[in-house]
């Protein structure tokens, strides 16, 4: 399947030239036709998903190691479910961080991954830069799954791809002008900067919004705009994306206390009404319901095949990226037309 | 030792640490210098023709982590207060008195005694009896007190005993865990960052109670424009504070950062181009006092990490003197400022008789080629370790023959 011409064939570069890259360790490192690529790419997984057969052998005999060296449940399960569905063997390496503990022992696991003649290896790591740090070691393509605050690039990825659906279904795909408000916990957030990079890429208008003691410095030389007032943020905005915040966030010296934080951040129903009409709302996930978000906004129903809420959708197309990333990422091993290494 | 014929270094022009450079010779018999000026060699001298180089006093390196000979010759440096944080800290005499003679003879250090046992800001240690094992200086070492009442009476301490205090400028409760200065680097890289105020409030708190205190404060690094203010003001009243800076916060600001670089990791973090400017104007109007290497080399098992679980600090000796240079060249001090930067004003804190070409004086001479151009190379470095954020930079001025107390050195 992805050997054929694809969808986006004319609109890019031809063969390796559309994605030079070898890693995807950041949006920062993507130039805005490479971040649309990546999304035209998808929308083929998407459409193979919905099937009822939902497998290709692509990446067959592929092995793509899925190295978490942070707990996640919902990514790790997302790239497995992609990396299977393009017919790779999977493996999935908890590497908790007690056992893991630093100095040469990273690099070392790198080298041992290296040496296993992996294709693919995908890390989430609690540094900021400890992906890059592996992706440098090694041979193989090396995507982030998450380091530290620095960059989660796929789910900036599939949130984009989420909202360009729902745009399409409004009549319009161009992210220029896009208000799209970011609000909870940016200070710590790796899916806020990379949602940031990518939205800001795109010509979307971008705000975020926490309490002072969460959002980071300098936010405006990264072409957004601050609030501290959650109302004032929202206000006529078109996508309204909630952040989880953290439990061990939810009381002590950032915030009093999650009731407090709900009083202050928290989306309801009353207060989306300040954003545009048929706002999207959209939410990493876990959600803390009742904290960042009430269950009545983040349940809304479809409106006439419109979402209101994306959040089940993001998860949906969460797979459909990581298969496009996995996809376009080994086609220089795989030898793809067009791809060969060093072309 | 050995005894060696008297020495002779002719044909350089003498920055001896008072005024311009002049033409002339100087001669050394035993391990002290014996005249300066216009003087020749007698009989029986060894000779140098320095050639029209430079001649002056071996740097005093006043503030280094690691005694490191091989980087410290190469450097031109002859001597260097060791700072506190050994494994174990300097907070006892007998590893006070240890310190003070292992570099002997061909390299001295001025240990400096921890402020606190285990320099963790409580408990006084010894500090008269480090004082007589060698100790020149008590330092918090890497930390600051945050207990400002401790911080007091450590003062009166040391300022009864006549010792300066070396203090290390960060406020504690806001630069705790972070990594970098708040800015727009520290969050595109999402490390966890502290405001470039955090120096000031140490500054102001430190500066207050070393003129209660009567105490010498001297601020080992000062790197923000607020903090370089008060400093400023401080010494306009007539406080005794005194401040220093390594190369790399008048050489770099916080974009060195980028890609993670584990080598521009340093204590206090690399800063906002605007304070990088203002530590220029403090070196070009006297503000600040000394310019240290700071060195404290750091093999891959404390740098090749993920930038926040990487160790502060870079290998600076042998970039300490052609990066002052540089400040010359660029027209921001004077080589008789370049001198008292180095050797004088380092001397004068640590109450030692060093630092300038005089008659009477240990014979620590460096010969200098202020010129001679060389490229910073990370993985040839005479260093422990390659750590330096300058790899790969072409630098000029260089070292070309050393003594130490009369003993000719291999730079």
């Amino acid at each position: 399947m992805s050997d054929a011409p694809s969808p986006s064939s004319t609109r890019y570069p031809a063969g390796g030239e559309a994605f030079p890259h070898k890693d995807l360790t950041g949006i920062s490192e993507l130039a805005p036709w490479q971040i649309l690529y990546l999304l035209d790419e998808a929308e083929q997984w998407v459409e193979l998903n919905r099937r009822a057969t939902k497998h290709v052998d692509a990446l067959a005999g592929l092995t793509i190691i899925n190295a978490f060296f942070e707990n996640s449940t919902r990514t790790l399960l997302s790239f497995e479910i992609a990396g299977k569905r393009l017919g790779a063997d999977v493996v999935n390496m908890h590497a908790a961080q007690s056992s893991v503990k630093k100095g040469e022992t990273l690099i070392d696991t790198a080298a041992t991954l290296n040496a296993m003649q992996v294709d693919a290896i995908v890390i989430r790591h609690a540094s900021s830069g400890a992906v890059r740090l592996i992706a440098d070691k090694v041979d193989c393509p090396v995507l982030n799954a998450g380091d530290g605050r620095h960059e989660h690039p796929t789910q900036a990825l599939l949130d984009a791809l989420t909202m360009r659906y729902w745009m399409r279904s409004r009549g319009f795909e161009e992210f220029n002008g896009l208000k799209v408000a970011i609000c909870g916990d940016i200070l710590h957030s790796r899916v806020a900067r990379s949602n940031v990079l990518l939205l800001t890429a795109l010509g979307a208008e971008v705000r975020v919004c926490a309490p002072p003691a969460l959002m980071p410095a300098a936010m405006e030389q990264m072409r957004v705009t601050p609030f501290v007032n959650f109302d004032e943020a929202i206000d006529g905005a078109d996508v309204v994306m909630m952040l989880r915040l953290q439990n061990e966030r939810m009381s002590g010296p950032f915030i009093p206390s999650a009731r407090e934080y709900r009083y202050l951040y928290g989306l309801t129903k009353e207060r989306l009404k300040r954003a545009a009409p048929h706002a999207l709302v959209m939410h990493p996930g876990p959600m803390n319901r009742g904290v960042e978000i009430d269950s009545d906004v983040a349940d809304m129903p479809e409106i006439d095949g419109m979402l209101r809420s994306a959040i089940t959708r993001q998860v949906e197309m969460g797979v459909a990226i990581r298969m496009a990333c996995l996809d376009v990422l080994t086609r220089r091993a795989r030898g793809v037309a067009g791809w060969e290494p060093n072309a | 030792m050995r005894p060696f014929a008297p020495l002779t270094i002719t044909g350089g022009r003498l920055l001896t640490g008072s005024g311009e450079a002049q033409s002339g010779a100087i001669r050394c018999e035993g391990d002290r210098i014996v005249a300066v000026g216009d003087i020749a060699a007698s009989d029986g001298d060894r000779t140098l023709d320095a050639k029209g180089k430079l001649v002056m006093p071996g740097i005093i390196d006043l503030g280094v982590f690691e005694i490191d000979k091989p980087a410290f010759h190469f450097g031109g440096i002859t001597r260097a207060a060791l700072m506190p944080d050994q494994n174990p800290p300097l907070d006892y005499p007998a590893r006070v008195r240890f310190a003070a003679s292992f570099g002997k003879p061909d390299f001295w250090v001025h240990p400096v005694a921890a402020a606190t046992r285990g320099l963790e800001g409580n408990e006084l240690p010894e500090l008269g009896l480090m004082r007589e094992a060698g100790a020149r200086a008590v330092s918090s070492g890497r930390k600051w007190i945050g207990d400002s009442g401790v911080m007091l009476r450590v003062l009166q301490y040391a300022a009864m005993l006549g010792l300066p205090f070396i203090a290390h400028a960060e406020d504690a409760g806001l630069s705790g865990g972070s990594v970098a200065t708040d800015g727009e680097t520290a969050t595109r890289l999402g490390l966890a960052s502290a405001p470039a105020e955090a120096e000031a409030l140490a500054v102001a708190r430190d500066i207050a109670l070393a003129e209660m205190a009567g105490a010498h404060l001297h601020i080992r690094q000062v790197t923000t424009a607020a903090a370089l203010d008060l400093v400023r003001a401080a010494k306009a009243r007539g406080a005794r504070v005194t401040c220093g800076v390594t190369p790399a916060h008048f050489m770099l600001s916080d974009i060195a950062v980028n890609g993670f670089l584990t080598f521009a990791r340093l204590s206090p973090p690399l800063r906002a181009e605007s304070d990088r400017q203002a530590v220029r104007a403090a070196l070009a109007d006297g503000t600040i006092d000394v310019i240290a290497s700071g060195h404290d080399p750091r093999g891959p098992e404390d740098k090749r990490l993920p930038f926040a679980d990487a160790a502060p600090g870079m290998a600076g000796a042998e970039t300490l003197l052609p990066l002052t240079l540089g400040l010359v060249r660029d027209g921001v001090i004077d080589m008789p400022r370049m001198v008292d930067l180095l050797c004088v004003n380092p001397a004068k804190i640590l109450g030692v008789p060093a630092g300038r070409l005089e008659a009477g004086l240990e014979a620590d001479i460096a010969v200098i080629d202020p010129d001679r151009p060389w490229i910073v190379d990370s993985d040839r470095m005479q260093a422990q370790a390659g750590n330096t954020p300058f790899d790969k930079q072409p630098v000029q001025g260089r070292t070309i023959a050393l003594f130490k107390g009369g003993l000719e050195l291999k730079p």
